[in-house]
């Protein structure tokens, strides 16, 4: 059971997508958990064949948990527990069950089925396998299994996909911890994004609904391509140490219609260009909302970025994710009366913010930092 | 394609974005994007699966237009005469 974060502390499995036998690949995905954050997709970190589930469909364990016995190529099938499925970031030591060697129940294999769904399908007994979903990508919500068992309920207010009690709480304990232990220092400053949006609007133009981008992937560019030059935002603050990362992977803050907030990552963003990154954001956001995130993408981020979209206020003071060491927050665009080579002009301005870790570094540096992002902009089509 | 049919689309495309949402149930001039919370995201979405659904071309400039179903229907039915 991987850690997902300083204030996960068990996860719940929930489906195997695996069944004994089959071969297993590194970055494959083996098996769904449910945790504060919502249903989280477990990839395997290692190549070799499924042997079998040590825990079983329904069961809450401690993080740190082996979940599953992956068989090595040449490794005998009856050989001891000694390659489990190893992940990032291991929290504490936690002895294991008993190994349960139960074959695995039938399940739904490689079926969309948002957690909520699959608590209720759970409770009242459902098999979710003949049933159609109503959800994203044909996903099965909570609606639909409503539907299974009282066609004529009145569907209760519903969330597909999250548990957002649950979620407050996991925010609640990530932000406290940051406040008590990360001496946050902010920077703002008002960036033009004339520029910007008129490249924007002139690339859309001639572009299909699907291949057109936000400005909120040129922001995110900006960002990933900055750090080049500013690695001490970049990483993570652990066991009082400054980790900084070669690979820049942006979190990226994603809000749930009616609360709720998740900041998954968008890996590599830096080697990405404009449409690959503007593919992964909206990847990120459908499986966000559908409660469909990979565990690697929770735990990954080296640095955050937060963007309040077209109805927002002016700029926001964000909060640092720990063990990350940085957030960028870029405010509302609106028209701004600006002087532009002597004149007043009407130009397009957005308020970029910083909140950056004291024991890693400084005001100076994160100022530079910020005007960085803001020459970044002025060309975008550098981005 | 009726009127009747396009609003039915409208709302569908709605309730597939903000799916704990009724639009059905939303003013014809109420703005979809306070109504339901639709951040640019979802409204790049909705505008996408209306191009894939009705065939109509929806350029940038013209998302004001789209922002009350009312508005999005009278919008459509323009244009996929």
């Amino acid at each position: 059971m991987p850690s997902l974060g300083a204030d996960m502390d068990a996860g719940t499995l929930v489906e195997w997508l695996k069944r004994p036998g089959d071969q297993v690949r590194h970055g494959d995905i083996v098996a769904v958990v449910e945790t504060q954050k919502g249903a989280m997709e477990i990839e395997a970190f290692e190549d070799g064949t499924f042997d079998r589930p040590l825990v079983e469909i329904g069961t809450k364990v401690p993080v740190g948990t082996p979940l599953a016995f992956i068989r090595g190529a040449g490794e005998a099938a009856p050989a001891p527990v000694t390659s489990e499925i190893k992940l990032p970031l291991p929290g504490p030591a936690v002895p294991s069950p008993a190994p349960t060697i139960a074959p695995a129940p039938p399940a739904a294999l490689g079926r969309h089925i948002s957690p909520a769904a699959r608590k209720l399908a759970a409770e009242r007994g459902i098999g979710v396998e003949g049933l159609a979903g109503t959800g994203p990508g044909g996903a099965i919500v909570y609606s639909d299994i409503e539907k299974a068992t009282h066609p004529a309920a009145a569907p209760a207010a519903k969330r597909p996909g999250l548990d957002l009690a649950e979620m407050r709480k996991a925010i609640a304990a990530a932000m406290a911890r940051s406040k008590r232990e990360i001496p946050h220092y902010y920077l703002s400053q008002p960036i033009d994004l004339t520029a910007a949006q008129q490249w924007l609007t002139g690339t859309n133009t001639t572009r299909d609904p699907t291949e057109r981008i936000l400005m909120a992937a040129l922001l995110s560019k900006a960002v990933a391509l900055a750090l080049h030059d500013f690695p001490e935002m970049n990483g993570f603050h652990k066991d009082g140490v400054f980790q900084p990362s070669a690979a820049i992977h942006l979190g990226t803050a994603i809000a749930i219609r009616g609360g709720g907030l998740v900041a998954p990552a968008i890996r590599n963003a830096d080697t990405l260009t404009l449409d690959q990154l503007m593919a992964a954001m909206r990847d990120l956001v459908a499986r966000t909302r559908a409660g469909r995130l990979r565990a690697s993408e929770i735990s990954d981020p080296t640095i955050t970025v937060s963007s309040l979209g077209e109805r927002g206020v002016d700029r926001l003071y964000a909060i640092i994710y720990p063990p990350q060491v940085a957030i960028v927050g870029f405010g509302t665009p609106a028209p701004q009366p600006r002087v532009v080579e002597g004149r007043v002009e009407p130009r397009l301005v957005a308020t970029a913010t910083l909140a950056a870790d004291h024991r890693v570094s400084d005001g100076h540096r994160g100022a530079l930092f910020l005007l960085e992002i803001e020459r970044r902009l002025q060309q975008p089509e550098a981005l | 394609m009726t009127r009747d049919d396009i609003r039915k689309a409208v709302i569908e495309k709605l309730g597939d974005i903000a799916p704990e949402t009724d639009p059905a149930a939303l003013k014809e001039d109420a703005d979809v994007r306070d109504a339901l919370d639709i951040d640019s995201m979802d409204f790049l979405n909705f505008v996408t699966a209306l191009h894939r659904d009705l065939h109509v071309d929806i350029p940038e400039a013209d998302y004001p237009k789209l922002l009350t179903i009312g508005g999005a229907v009278a919008y459509l039915a323009a244009k996929s005469v």
